[in-house]
């Protein structure tokens, strides 16, 4: 009898299983319709020079009150002599980053998987997973505590080796390195462990065959544990993809303390949102450039993902 | 399902010789002490006397220790206890608010033959690849939900992450067995009994890893006091926002001092800020390593496929 129920409720939309499953995810679906789908309408405002009508809401000034102006928007983003310096920063940053969170953490993972002591293994995982946790204004201090040109620990370290110290917050040539250094410093724990978790799943006997046939650590590297982390290393290469011309706003706005002098090598498309928001108000000005911002990204991964369908390679995420 | 490996959490593979494994473990130890140097560097001059700090910088060996920074942040506690309040009450709220969203979500995307999954996938993962942008986000939760200068600016904008909903989801495929879910359906439970007697303590692991990680972040919120709190409702800005306007404007701890008739007659600045990141990084210093041992557990079964 009851087996019957089941069955009719597997069948019936309206069935209890099916309502409750909905009324479960309902709150969920509400968050995601205000906060990530309702901001899907700024795409309109890239269009508009948008004006907060008093005493109305967001839709109305943004269909009613405000202007059409076509492209306005985007020949201004265009014509900013900035724009070009802002987007080169953004690609390069993002293609090193992407390159140096594969190879780094990887290469991290399967290091901490060779060794023998759990202690190591241990204090490995604490330490290095630990400045993930930090938030980008702590790790801003601890930058300023290496690098402030009266007090950091560097310029001590120059002088005692009797060289001049150097104001780092000046001098925009070292950024990309720091801003690198700093990056690679607070994310490759978190990806190293989402390898390592991959890796802790290979089936142990896969290495105790390759023992017993006496193949060396490089090939069991190369034979077993990378064929099996392709597909975690295609699908996070895919999602930085997407982001390619996103960057973190905390790196490259509290890290540099927003420094005039040092701008030209870290002001990146997301600080230059913010700033045409927060600073001048210019709603569709910052929308244009979030649009292109987006749109780019989403045009190179459907790119990337069908190049992964064509070729047959596993770990596509669309 | 997954397999699992026997010896799970003494998990390393065999091959190197003992020579070779003494070197990369000693190397592996010093890459991951140099990784935490930063935060020891914060700690040793947060307990530097000033005068050296003004003397020889910051230092890991400095000439005179003290505990002027910490004497004076307990004399002028006041100043910080608002934020506190703030912060952990954000906290608290924001980490038991996304783990409903995260979790009810996820369970029912793991259900196979519930009707709406492919939709609900679908609106769950486009987000991840376009966004309207901070100027639409910012005037909607402004003008259209009015949360500027509220609480709720800094715990619903950030309540909800695809990426955990995902990361879960695969938990639940993976390690609830379908069979008790089965058994309890022929018993007559709801779909909702079910979710809370038998899904969720089943999923400790991975409830803990989200929760934590979601805890550390809304620890961590200063994004969102930078667009959504005016300077005038300096009550609602957290730690970090705190420290964030020190550093813009070292001033802020006198000015602060003149509004609580403190006398003060010598502020230990350096030291004092290096103190105060010290007091807001301890809970994560302290929490972490506890409960370290989930987070492998929790990310190998949800991220595994």
């Amino acid at each position: 009898m009851k087996q019957k129920c089941r069955y009719k409720n597997k069948k019936n939309r309206f069935g209890e299983k099916n309502l409750c499953l909905t009324l479960l995810s309902a709150p969920t679906l509400i968050w995601y319709l205000v906060f990530c789908y309702f901001p899907l309408f700024g795409i309109i405002m890239a269009f508009k020079r948008y004006r907060l009508v008093p005493g109305k809401g967001f839709f109305y000034s943004l269909i009613y009150g405000s202007d059409w102006v076509g492209f306005d928007n985007f020949r201004f983003l265009f014509l900013n002599p900035e724009i070009g310096r802002v987007v080169r920063n953004t690609v390069l940053y993002n293609l090193v980053f992407l390159i140096l969170e594969t190879v780094i953490p990887v290469v991290l993972a399967i290091w901490m998987s060779y060794i023998h002591s759990k202690i190591v293994r241990t204090f490995a995982q604490i330490s290095l997973l630990l400045p993930y946790f930090m938030s980008w204004i702590i790790v801003s201090y601890l930058v300023y505590a290496f690098l402030s040109p009266d007090r950091g620990t560097v310029n001590a370290l120059l002088e005692k080796l009797d060289m001049t110290g150097i104001s780092f917050y000046q001098r925009p040539e070292f950024w990309p390195f720091i801003l690198c250094f700093v990056q690679i410093w607070k994310s490759s724990g978190y990806i190293m462990m989402l390898y390592y978790a991959r890796m802790v799943t290979i089936d142990s006997e896969l290495f105790d065959a390759a023992a017993v046939d006496g193949a060396s650590v490089t090939r069991v590297i190369r034979h077993i544990i990378l064929p099996e982390l392709k597909s975690v290393i295609v699908v996070m290469t895919l999602l930085n993809l997407g982001h390619l011309f996103s960057t973190d706003f905390g790196l490259f706005y509290q890290v540099t303390r927003n420094a005039g002098s040092i701008l030209s090598s870290t002001e990146t498309i997301d600080v230059f949102i913010y700033k045409a928001l927060m600073e001048q108000s210019n709603y569709g000005f910052s929308a244009a450039a979030s649009l292109i911002q987006n749109g780019i990204g989403c045009i190179i991964l459907i790119f990337a993902n069908q190049i992964l369908k064509r070729t047959g390679t596993e770990g596509r995420i669309l | 399902m997954i397999k699992k490996n026997k010896d799970e959490d003494n998990y390393y593979i065999r091959g190197l010789g003992r020579g070779s494994d003494t070197v990369l473990s000693a190397l592996l130890f010093i890459i991951s002490f140099i990784s935490i140097l930063p935060v020891i560097l914060i700690i040793i001059v947060s307990f530097s006397s000033e005068d050296s700090v003004v003397a020889n910088g910051y230092s890991f060996f400095p000439d005179k220790w003290s505990l002027e920074a910490y004497s004076y942040l307990s004399g002028n506690i006041k100043t910080i206890m608002m934020s506190f309040g703030v912060t952990a009450a954000v906290t608290l709220a924001g980490t038991f608010l996304s783990l409903f969203f995260i979790s009810t979500m996820a369970y029912a995307l793991s259900q196979k033959d519930f009707h709406f999954n492919r939709i609900f996938t679908y609106v769950v993962m486009i987000p991840v690849f376009f966004g309207g942008g901070v100027a639409a986000s910012y005037a909607v939760n402004t003008q259209m939900l009015g949360m500027k200068n509220t609480i709720f600016a800094l715990i619903l904008p950030p309540a909800c992450s695809s990426w955990y909903i995902i990361v879960m989801r695969t938990y639940f495929l993976n390690n609830i067995p379908p069979e008790i879910l089965e058994a309890a359906r022929l018993d007559g439970a709801s779909t909702f009994r079910i979710f809370r007697k038998f899904v969720l303590p089943l999923s400790k692991p991975i409830l803990i890893t989200v929760g934590l990680f979601e805890a550390f972040s809304y620890w961590n919120i200063w994004y969102e006091n930078l667009l959504y709190t005016d300077s005038n409702h300096s009550r609602l800005y957290t730690l970090q926002y705190v420290l964030y306007n020190m550093q813009k404007n070292a001033s802020f701890i006198s000015s602060n001092d003149s509004i609580t008739g403190a006398v003060v007659t010598r502020v230990p600045t350096e030291s004092f800020r290096m103190a105060l990141v010290v007091v807001i990084i301890l809970p994560i210093l302290v929490t972490y390593p506890l409960f370290q041992r989930y987070f492998k557990k929790g990310l190998l079964s949800g991220s595994g496929k």
